[in-house]
């Protein structure tokens, strides 16, 4: 099993949402984060003075998935949640050890 | 004089509208500070509505609106004692009541507009401590002044037998001497007593919420309606000139302010947009009963550039003036006095005089001169003095920790926001302590 953890342009999630359920993913986690990477931020102005913000908004989106589906789950979060201009975010794999589904106790593949 | 029902109805009308005026200002400040201070900018705008309404009708009305003593540096303290019984009549057939409690409003509001230049480091006792004395000390006195028959006296300017002036006859329809130039520059001898906060310039203080400044900056757009139209002291034509100056001047403000921050910065902002308003609404003040309706857009215009660019001064001077009140106000409440020199007809209100501009010369525009010099140079002493007896005896700026960790959670117990976060959902952040302990022992 693997997480597939996606940070994406917070505009960009129902896409991502709409393409994974399409592709059929049954759940997932977001969460709001705030970060950069290479473009380094934005400027903003107020009353004439300059801020450079360089924490970004982003959504954090985790999904837990069977190791045969995982290529192609990256490939679909990466697909609905490209612009193609700076800040598009990241998408990365873990492996996972174990997943237990809390309400009746199963394990492994059989909890996603 | 017989009670006047309809100059009554509309002063009680407009003393509502002042009133809502000071937490509309709170929210235009409080919009403007970090997440952390918010709670600790309302509660300094509030707090003046408790303490000045109260000293006002103690005896501060007495003292800006008595008889002169002191050859008119400050009004009978005997005079209105606890408003006495508040039914006689004061002006236009409106009781003394009426007319006290539209004051009360205008006491608050220039007391509350001095915090956006301390904003994030000012303590809470010491600040009310502060404005007490100061309602007595400067506030009353420049009112008295101004409109209350006192040293530079609106309409009547009055020589000795020796030909020297003894009352000036400035001319200030709604406050732009006594509320905006006093509080302006109180502002900043209050900013130079306090020093700096951490990390300014350097860091990053971004409003937290620029839509409560612009919900505040509307609020105080509708309540200034009151405030310019009110100081008519009835409902007559004048006060109808006022009005529509304070709608046409605050919108070329608005305009011009955008302008600018397009030009300069490549964008025009809701936080312009707010401020340009308020910057037309400090402008057209003095002005807004002396002044035709295209004059008002030229003075609106005027203003909204000039204080766009002079928040640039806080920079080039090094003092923290934290949500720029030296630059909205002091110097929107200076252009604003000026250009009733410029502006100002005969033909609209036969109080006023012709300004430079409609063949009335200099003399006007000499009078409104020594008239902001005068409140300037008084306030910003007297407020400078009262801060640094406060500071050195009991403190007024907040320790280093509070100031980082913020105001809102040190001084008054209370966060702002509830984000509905995962700590919102658990016991362990939300048991009542020691009020459950209260009520089983």
């Amino acid at each position: 099993m693997k997480l597939i953890t996606a940070i994406v342009k917070p505009f960009k999630l129902d896409d991502v949402k709409a393409a994974l359920e399409t592709f059929g993913v049954t759940g997932m986690t977001v969460s709001e984060a705030n970060g950069y990477g290479r473009q380094r931020g934005h400027t903003e102005v107020y009353r004439g003075a300059e801020y450079e913000v360089d924490l970004v908004p982003k959504v954090r989106i985790e999904v837990l998935v069977d190791d045969d589906d995982a290529e192609d789950v990256i490939d679909v979060i990466v697909k609905s949640a490209q612009t193609g201009k700076i800040g598009d975010g990241k998408v990365w794999a873990v492996p996972v050890e174990n997943v237990v589904r809390v309400r009746t106790g199963e394990r492994g593949t059989s909890a996603l | 004089m017989k009670l006047d029902s309809g100059n009554t109805a509309w002063m009680m009308a407009a003393t509502a509208l002042v009133l809502l005026m000071t937490p509309g200002l709170a929210f235009f400040y409080g919009g403007m500070v970090r997440s952390k201070n918010v709670l600790a900018m309302l509660m300094q705008n509030f707090v003046c509505m408790g303490i000045v309404s109260v000293l006002w009708v103690i005896d501060l009305f007495s003292l800006a609106f008595g008889p002169d003593k002191l050859h008119g540096f400050i009004g009978n303290p005997a005079t209105h004692v606890g408003l006495k019984t508040g039914t006689d009549l004061f002006v236009a057939g409106v009781p003394t009541a009426v007319i006290a409690t539209f004051q009360i409003t205008f006491a608050i509001i220039t007391a509350a507009l001095i915090t956006g230049a301390t904003a994030d480091r000012l303590r809470f006792g010491p600040f009310v401590l502060f404005v007490s004395v100061w309602s007595v000390l400067v506030y009353a006195p420049i009112a008295h002044w101004v409109w209350g028959g006192g040293l530079l006296a609106q309409f009547h300017s009055v020589r000795d037998s020796t030909g020297a002036i003894t009352k000036l006859g400035i001319e200030d329809f709604a406050g732009g001497t006594v509320v905006h130039i006093n509080a302006g520059i109180a502002g900043l001898a209050l900013t130079l007593v306090l020093g700096k906060r951490i990390g300014w310039p350097k860091e990053r203080m971004r409003p937290h919420n620029v839509p409560y400044v612009m919900l505040g900056a509307g609020l105080l757009w509708f309540g200034w309606l009151g405030f310019n139209a009110g100081s008519e002291l009835a409902s007559d034509s004048t006060a109808g000139i006022a009005l529509v100056n304070s709608v046409v001047a605050t919108a070329a403000a608005m305009l011009t302010w955008l302008i600018v921050e397009k030009i300069r910065d490549g964008h025009s902002t809701g936080l312009g947009a707010a401020s340009g308003l308020v910057a037309g609404l400090v402008a057209i003040t003095p002005a807004s009963g002396y002044v035709t309706p295209m004059g008002a857009i030229w003075i609106g215009a005027a203003a909204g550039a000039v204080c766009a660019l002079a928040v640039a001064i806080k920079f080039k001077f090094g003092f923290d003036d934290s949500l720029d009140v030296v630059a909205v106000h002091l110097v929107g409440g200076i252009l604003g006095a000026l250009s009733i020199g410029f502006f100002g007809q005969d033909a609209v209100n036969s109080f006023g005089r012709d300004g430079l501009f409609y063949g009335g010369g200099l003399g006007q525009l000499g009078r409104q001169f020594v008239g902001v010099g005068v409140v300037l140079g008084y306030s910003f002493v007297v407020t400078f003095l009262i801060a640094k007896v406060i500071d050195i005896t009991w403190g007024l700026r907040v320790s280093r920790d509070v100031e980082l960790e913020g105001l809102d959670i040190n001084l008054h117990a209370e966060s702002a926001y509830d984000t509905g976060g995962a700590a919102s959902h658990t016991s362990t952040s939300g048991t009542l302590a020691s009020a459950s302990e209260k009520v089983s022992s």
